[in-house]
């Protein structure tokens, strides 16, 4: 049977609404494609009843799966493989014309949606991918025959998919709650995460942290045992970058007997917690600096954390820092050489600056605010940045005389090794937006930092933020403040809003996208089980399920009987049981009138015979004066027959 | 092909046969039973349809993704479509679960004809949408509101005169979601009378149109013996207003048409023609007959009914020759 309009065109917004999930992530060519094809086919169905031929519709899948493999390189993966599905639901759209069709095309779009959350475990993107269930559920609905209202069924759909959506809540999370996790992935779940994603990066060179300074989206969130570090002391030390070969800043390869650069710490320290956010790198973050980490973690020996791999969901870990320090205060020759490399060739200029500035008997301390008072009087902090040739140190100091942090740190450092001054490069976070609500501090991409560290005799190494010098705001208030030249349609100016809805997005990781084995396995500590292995989870789950659908069975089961007519004929087998006490009893084949003309004649002399009577004749007039007796008529004679009394069988 | 599938067909129709003698307990409901039919949970089957099972395996699929990935977004989103499709079972059950056939009527049929058929079900306070049912190889969807219905009218093809079982009827839905079958099985024990065939063309009524003509045009000039009450069917130029308004109820008309033993209607008469042939041909005559207010009798080989005219006569009539054995 062919589809109906209506059908057709809830399938064909099912479908709209799956693709549409997947929109952000598709070329743009394929998205506009893909987005027009479903409303023209539900235009052109209704003007005329063709169904697409196979001519058309063959060579349309080709071109397709030949466009994925041109413009991705395979048919594989998560992004192709999506690209591919989203392609295959809109052509299977074009050859739905009956009810089968339409139940695959339905139960693809599923997949499709579900699909769709493998790139962003958002609640906003998880609710509106959720919503689209209703949909898809009244489409499934409307493809069953002789709705109960032809003319408006959509109403109906929807309540029917939003009920069984309802019903199924206790299910649902019964589900989630004792499904166990897996430990390790069953296939090459890591290939397929290569994607890149943003954060920061082991190599610096002038302008490589553009992209992440104007990315709105959240690194990680820290949650503080102590007293919360003020505004000014939040640096979040990732990655430190002591190599340089004239453009670009590189890590140090970790040797093989590392050595931890011991710390000595001067305040209290303080214990925290980090939630990372899926970077898909290793490098995590601490706070300036860390003394002691969670054991699953990584310390270099420049004291920074990292996890053993690429992080791809977000990473919870505990770690504990001492904000005012002395770290490593003997500097052996090895690690000053490497502190004071410069690659020979580059940047003429600034050694010379840096010469004179020794030359004129300046001590390191002199050097430091020389550079400083330079950076102060004559630099300007923008985040749009002018080109830097290959001399790029000499070209921002003498030149253009603007960047941002980057800029600064890289030039800074230079400056202090040319002046003999051990230095190197840190970057990570700085700044970030605390949650009255939640308690938590929040940092996002665009709070990435770069600032410099200075060894000096005796202090070991301090930190020097260049950028301060320049820009104070950016250190006191944050990345947003100091981004003032950016413009309305990057996003700031809701910033403040979304900042404050941000104590939602946390409760949703926490809760949901970070439920883990690790936190499944304490799920049953209620029941005394502490430690929960994947036979109790089952044995949970089964339970669950069990009573589940057990009181749903029961529910369905009783309602299934009681009926207003019940009412009546109970009430009438009652009566016919107490006359029967006075010694009538009602044969099959005899009806009230003839049952009554029996009875009058053994209740003759008794009071009781008027009330029977009555009673008799309101059974009649309810069950054949009416087709549908009203209920509160049915109830008073219910009552009345329980409160008959049959006199004492005559003899 | 179809030798195939029809060699399958009584294969399996033979199964279920001795199916039944074996075991009438596993399917005593399939036998023909008194009205009203109520469909409790014990007469009430649930299987999951092909693609109930297909999308079994489809969120089986999901499920291991989202599990593969760690993606609690993706597990969610599963499992709240896994529950929405096992509560669609219920709805499904719900659905059917104390639906009771109360009457099956009938309306005339001759055999050639399609079969009017009205199943009356009991009034119930929820919706019942998306029911459909099987007679033989006939298909009929329809929907139930709540309340009282004014019933649902199918038509099934009635090919031989005499007493006709609707059969075994299949009554089932996949409510809400097409996930799961539900089903029970209906048998009621009604017989229903199919009228033989009317031959098509058939002569004129023995002895003439003349007579007819005359008699119409004769009016007001009509005799009648007496006044009687009106009954169901009674012809309403019959009515005897006048004389009604003056009573209680209604009035009919009695003529004492003087019986004309020419308009006997007879089987024997009808030599030359096959015997379904007669059958059909004094069909046709009964209801020219009574469409045109004539007195009739049948003479049928062991049967004589009438004189008569009216409703109940024709309906005698016709039921003798519906009932007629069949050719020796």
């Amino acid at each position: 049977m062919r589809l109906s309009n209506h059908q057709f065109n809830l399938l064909a917004i099912s479908a709209l609404i799956a693709v549409s999930a997947h929109l952000g992530r598709l070329p743009w060519w394929l998205s506009i494609a893909l987005v027009a094809v479903p409303p023209l086919r539900m235009f052109s169905r209704a003007r005329s009843p063709k169904a697409i031929s196979a001519w058309l519709r063959v060579p349309l899948v080709l071109l397709l799966v030949a466009v994925v493999v041109l413009h991705y390189g395979n048919l594989f993966g998560r992004e192709p493989g999506s690209a591919l599905a989203c392609g295959l639901l809109v052509l299977k759209l074009l050859e739905s014309e009956r009810i089968r069709d339409a139940r695959t095309a339905a139960a693809f779009a599923a997949f499709v949606l579900m699909s769709a959350l493998l790139f962003t475990q958002s609640i906003g993107y998880t609710l509106l991918v959720s919503s689209c269930l209703i949909v898809l559920l009244a489409t499934l609905n409307a493809l069953e025959p002789a709705p109960l209202d032809r003319n408006r069924p959509l109403g109906a759909e929807l309540r029917t998919a939003a009920l069984l959506l309802g019903l199924g809540v206790p299910l649902a999370a019964a589900a989630f709650l004792f499904t166990p996790r897996l430990g390790s992935p069953l296939w090459g779940a890591p290939g397929a995460f290569s994607e890149a994603r943003t954060g920061l990066d082991d190599r610096m060179s002038p302008g490589s942290m553009t992209e992440l300074l104007v990315d709105d989206s959240p690194a990680f969130r820290v949650h503080f045992e102590t007293a919360v570090p003020a505004a000014s002391a939040r640096y979040f030390r990732s990655i430190v970058l002591p190599r340089f070969d004239g453009t670009t800043w590189t890590r140090r390869e970790t040797p093989a007997q590392p050595e931890l650069e011991p710390v000595v710490g001067e305040t209290p320290p303080i214990d925290y917690e980090v939630t990372f956010e899926p970077s898909h790198r290793p490098w995590l973050v601490a706070l300036d600096v860390p003394v002691s980490a969670d054991t699953g973690l990584r310390m270099r020996p420049d004291r920074t954390l990292s996890a053993t791999g690429g992080i791809r969901n977000p990473n919870q870990y505990q770690a504990r820092s001492v904000l005012a320090y002395r770290l490593a205060p003997d500097l052996d020759p090895a690690d000053r050489q490497r502190a004071l490399q410069l690659p020979g060739g580059f940047d003429p200029k600034t050694r010379e600056l840096a010469r004179r500035w020794r030359s004129e008997g300046r001590d390191d301390d002199a050097i430091i605010a020389s550079a400083l008072a330079m950076f102060n009087a004559q630099f300007t902090y923008t985040l749009s940045a002018p080109l830097l040739g290959r001399n790029s140190v000499d070209d921002f100091l003498f030149d253009t005389r603007a960047g941002f942090c980057e800029h600064f740190s890289s030039a800074f450092v230079v400056l202090m090794r040319a002046a003999g001054i051990p230095a190197r490069v840190v970057t990570g976070y700085q700044g970030g937006w605390w949650s009255d609500v939640g308690e938590y501090l929040l940092v996002r991409q665009s709070d990435a930092h770069a600032w410099s560290e200075v060894w000096l005799q005796g202090r070991g190494w301090v930190r020097v933020d260049p950028t301060a010098a320049v820009n104070p705001l950016r250190i006191e208030s944050g990345a947003a403040a100091a981004a003032g030249d950016r413009s309305w349609y990057s996003g700031s100016w809701w910033l403040p809003l979304r900042n404050r809805l941000d104590v939602i997005n946390r409760l949703w990781t926490q809760s949901v996208v970070q439920f883990n084995a690790l936190r499944q396995k304490s799920l049953l500590q209620p029941v005394g089980i502490t430690s929960a292995d994947q036979r109790d989870l089952l044995l949970a789950l089964a339970g669950a399920f069990a009573a589940i659908l057990l009181s749903a069975s029961l529910w369905v089961m009783r309602s299934g009987h009681s009926t207003r007519f019940d009412v009546l004929d109970a009430a009438w087998r009652r009566l016919c049981r107490r006359i029967a006490k006075g010694g009538v009893r009602i044969r099959d084949n005899e009806g009230p009138l003839d049952f009554l003309d029996r009875s009058r004649a053994a209740f003759a002399d008794t009071p009781e015979r008027a009330r029977l009577e009555e009673l008799v004749n309101a059974y009649v007039g309810l069950r054949y004066a009416v087709t549908e007796p009203v209920s509160a008529k049915v109830q008073a004679f219910a009552r009345k027959v329980r409160e008959f009394r049959a006199p004492p069988k005559v003899q | 092909m179809s030798a195939l599938g029809a060699r399958f067909q009584s294969t399996w129709q033979g199964l279920l046969a001795v199916a039944e003698r074996r075991l009438p307990a596993l399917t005593r409901l399939r036998a023909a039973e008194a009205l009203p039919i109520r469909l409790h949970r014990r007469r009430i089957y649930v299987l999951p349809t092909a693609f109930g099972i297909g999308f079994g395996a489809l969120l089986v699929i999901m499920q291991l993704g989202a599990l593969n990935y760690a993606n609690n977004a993706a597990l969610l989103l599963t499992c709240f479509l896994a529950a929405a499709a096992w509560m669609s079972l219920f709805a499904g059950f719900r659905t059917l679960a104390g639906l009771e056939l109360v009457a099956i009527h009938a309306a005339e049929c001759h055999a050639g004809q399609s079969l009017p058929l009205t199943l009356h079900f009991l009034a119930s306070a929820r919706p019942r949408p998306s029911l459909r049912l099987r007679i033989g190889t006939h298909l009929f969807a329809f929907a139930l509101a709540p309340g009282d219905g004014p019933g649902i009218s199918i038509q099934l093809p009635a090919p031989r005169r005499g007493w006709m079982r609707p059969g075994r009827m299949k009554l089932w839905t996949e409510q809400p979601l097409g996930l799961f079958v539900v089903w029970s099985w209906i048998n009621p024990r009604t017989s229903i009378l199919v009228y033989p065939a009317i031959e098509e063309s058939a002569p004129p009524l023995p002895h003439g149109s003349g007579q007819l003509g005359e008699r119409f045009s004769a009016g007001d000039g009509e005799e009648f013996s007496g006044l009687r009450e009106y009954r169901s069917g009674d012809p309403q130029r019959r009515i005897a207003w006048k004389a009604s308004a003056r009573h209680d109820g209604l009035l009919v008309r009695e003529s004492e048409v003087p019986v004309d033993d020419n308009r006997v209607l007879s089987y024997a008469s009808l030599h030359g023609l096959e015997h379904e042939a007669r059958i059909r041909r004094l069909t046709a005559w009964v209801i020219a007959a009574d469409a045109a207010m004539l007195s009739y009798a049948l003479e049928l080989p062991e049967l004589r009914i009438g004189p008569g005219l009216g409703h109940s006569h024709r309906h005698a009539c016709l039921r003798a020759l519906a009932l007629m054995p069949d050719a020796p």
